[in-house]
């Protein structure tokens, strides 16, 4: 099918009886981009992706591709079959009676296609996902990997316009998990259409995406490259779901920006502490922090366990009673206490000794300390 | 868990209850049966038995009379079945008061159906007086008392119990194949007869076997619903007949030694002709 210049949702939004799924959802996926929905389970992530697909009709909003209009929650629906939509199940939903072949050449056989056609393109997808000799296996008698190989020849043999993924690795063990994600990137790099993955696993999306959204309970939380919601999360919750595990309130002292770079000064839990960024226009937690500045109101320091060093420095020093210490490996896991009873974690190298209940000293980079707004109902 | 082959003292000892009730009540009767329908009334070795039921037209027909009956009343359950089985395969509103209302008819036992239908269907049952009045039928007489109201009762026994196999089978297909169907542009008809229907299977032969063999020793109905000495003469009427008014153990062995050997016939038929059909099915698309 021909390729599209743009996705457009439009404030979709999909509810059962008072329960909303989905809420004032906006989002535009253009030509040849990954675009992956991230968040815990419940967000809604999964339920936007059916909408996407036809397999859910939405109750109010807009799904468009260029001036087709697919869905508008009223009058105008295409139903799923005439999308020309690929989709890939986390449980790959393979047709357990046909063979490896039959089921990749589902899609083409339904359609009518002539029996050369199919015989050339099955071969080449089979190639593609490396399943040469395996052609007359039943689903059952492959193995998880195998099987998810044959889910993805069977969704792209049909040349979908659009390709949806719907946690398309979380049922393999972690080793083929990773496997597969590069296989998905270089699938979707030679066939350059677009893609919209639904996950949970932030380093599944942060290692795919062109672009990244982050959903809580049906609403959009931040829309960015995976550089973007990794370095400046927009709220506490994507903040959270991107590592940052220790999340302090804070009060601003002072704000200065010279030559691009901005700098603010904050105390929080008795200490001062500096954070150093550069000046974004994008980036959309920093508005509600300036903002949050001016009226006098807190904010959140946001930092990641591998931010936090050992040792005194100049700035951002800062002291806790070490409660417990685990060694990882390649490091050593620490829970902090502070004198207001609240615990840090950090994760140092494994070359420093630290015994329990001593008074360990810790620094953090200025440039690796976020600030994001304290209400994120706001962002 | 320990998953030695062999036979060992326990494998033997939890066995052993199973097998003593399958030797009791399933295998020494049948050889027993068997055995009386190879020999005479004086114990003597005879093949005289089924050569009497070979040659006597009235006993060839029952075989005629029975499948003539009990095949369509299966087939017809079944066909009706699938679509019921296929819509509510995601479950329905009132789902538990449906299923309840569609197993009624198996609680009720034969006679009180047949029961009924004398009383509704008979010459002065409502049915047949609505029947009239609306100018559907000639006279008073043609919907008991003949082959309609076998068939008919034993559908109503046979339907609910095929469809309820059906709904269990439909209801484990995961709905992603559907959708999966679906999304690689299949019609609605295209998934439900290349996706659905092949995977259905099993169970519409299951289904099939198990009415098929419940229809086939209709006895009762037969006999309140029917016309047991001619139209409706069934081989389970026959075998009646020769044990019970002419004390002809013997015979009565042999119509139901045939009727086991009938049965086996046409259910292997249709494993056949599925074997056959999975296959084709199978096959579409190989270069």
């Amino acid at each position: 099918m021909k390729d599209f210049d743009r996705l457009i949702m439009t404030d979709l939004s999909k509810s059962y009886g008072d329960l909303h799924v989905l809420k004032d959802f906006n989002l535009t996926v253009d030509r040849g981009e990954f675009v992956t929905l991230l968040g815990p389970s419940g967000c809604g992530k999964s339920t936007a992706l059916n909408c996407i697909s036809g397999l859910l009709r939405i109750n109010d909003g807009r799904i468009q591709i260029d001036d087709e209009i697919l869905d508008d929650g009223r009058h105008i629906f295409v139903s799923p079959e005439k999308r020309g939509f690929g989709i890939i199940f986390q449980n790959y939903a393979l047709f357990p009676h046909m063979t490896v072949y039959n089921n990749i050449a589902f899609g083409l056989s339904v359609s009518h296609q002539p029996k050369d056609e199919i015989k050339k393109r099955v071969e080449e997808a089979i190639r593609m996902v490396h399943l040469e000799g395996q052609e007359q296996k039943f689903p059952g008698q492959l193995s998880g990997g195998q099987q998810q190989r044959v889910a993805i020849a069977r969704s792209v043999v049909i040349e979908p316009r659009l390709l949806l993924l719907d946690e398309p690795l979380s049922n393999l063990d972690t080793k083929l998990r990773i496997e597969m994600r590069y296989e998905l990137k270089q699938i979707h790099k030679r066939l350059k259409r677009a893609s919209v993955y639904v996950t949970h696993d932030q380093s599944e999306a942060l290692a795919l995406s062109d672009k990244i959204v982050i959903m809580k309970i049906g609403k959009i939380q931040q829309i960015g490259t995976p550089k973007e919601v990794y370095l400046h999360p927009a709220n506490r919750f994507v903040a959270d779901f991107m590592g940052y595990k220790n999340i302090w309130k804070a009060k601003i002292s002072e704000i200065t920006e010279s030559e691009g770079q901005r700098q603010i000064v904050l105390e929080s839990k008795g200490f001062k502490f500096i954070s150093r960024s550069t000046i974004a226009d994008n980036i959309q937690g920093d508005t509600a922090v300036i903002n949050a500045a001016k009226r006098g109101e807190e904010v959140l320091v946001a930092i990641r366990p591998d931010d936090i060093s050992l040792g005194a420095t100049a700035v951002n020093t800062l002291e806790a009673i070490v409660e417990v210490t685990e060694y990882l490996g390649t490091a050593n896991q620490i829970s902090a206490r502070f004198t207001d009873d609240t615990l840090m974690q950090a994760r140092v190298t494994p070359s420093h000794r630290i015994s329990v209940n001593e008074r360990v000293s810790f620094h953090i980079d200025p440039q690796k300390i976020v600030v994001i707004p304290e209400d994120e109902e706001e962002a | 868990m320990d998953r030695r082959k062999g036979w060992s003292a326990e494998t033997i000892g939890f066995l052993f209850p199973a097998v003593v009730f399958l030797l009791a009540v399933f295998i020494y009767p049948f050889i027993y049966a068997v055995q009386l329908s190879l020999t005479d009334s004086e114990g003597a070795f005879t093949l005289g038995n089924y050569v009497k039921f070979f040659t006597d037209l009235v006993e060839l027909k029952t075989v005629w009379i029975t499948l003539k009956i009990s095949l369509p009343v299966t087939i017809l359950s079944i066909v009706l079945a699938i679509p019921i089985a296929y819509f509510m395969r995601r479950g329905i509103k009132h789902e538990k008061l449906v299923t309840f209302l569609m197993m009624l008819p198996m609680t009720l036992g034969v006679v009180l159906i047949a029961e009924g239908m004398i009383t509704y269907f008979g010459r002065n049952g409502w049915v047949m007086l609505l029947l009239e009045q609306l100018g559907l039928v000639a006279d008073r007489s043609s919907l008991i008392h003949n082959y309609f109201g076998v068939a008919a009762s034993l559908f109503i026994q046979t339907f609910p119990m095929g469809l309820i196999i059906l709904i269990g089978y439909t209801s484990g297909i995961h709905s992603s194949l559907e959708m999966a169907a679906t999304m690689l542009g299949a019609t609605s008809a295209q998934t439900f007869w290349r996706v659905m229907f092949p995977l259905m299977m099993p169970g519409i032969l299951i289904a099939f076997a198990l009415n098929f063999t419940s229809a086939f020793s209709v006895f009762t109905s037969a006999i309140m619903l029917g016309q047991p000495t001619s139209q409706t003469r069934v081989m389970a009427y026959a075998a009646y007949v020769h044990a019970y008014e002419y004390f002809d153990y013997n015979f009565c062995s042999t119509i139901c030694i045939l009727m086991i050997i009938v049965q086996l016939i046409i259910i292997g038929f249709v494993f056949a002709f599925r074997n056959r059909l999975y296959k084709g099915a199978s096959a579409v698309g190989k270069g």
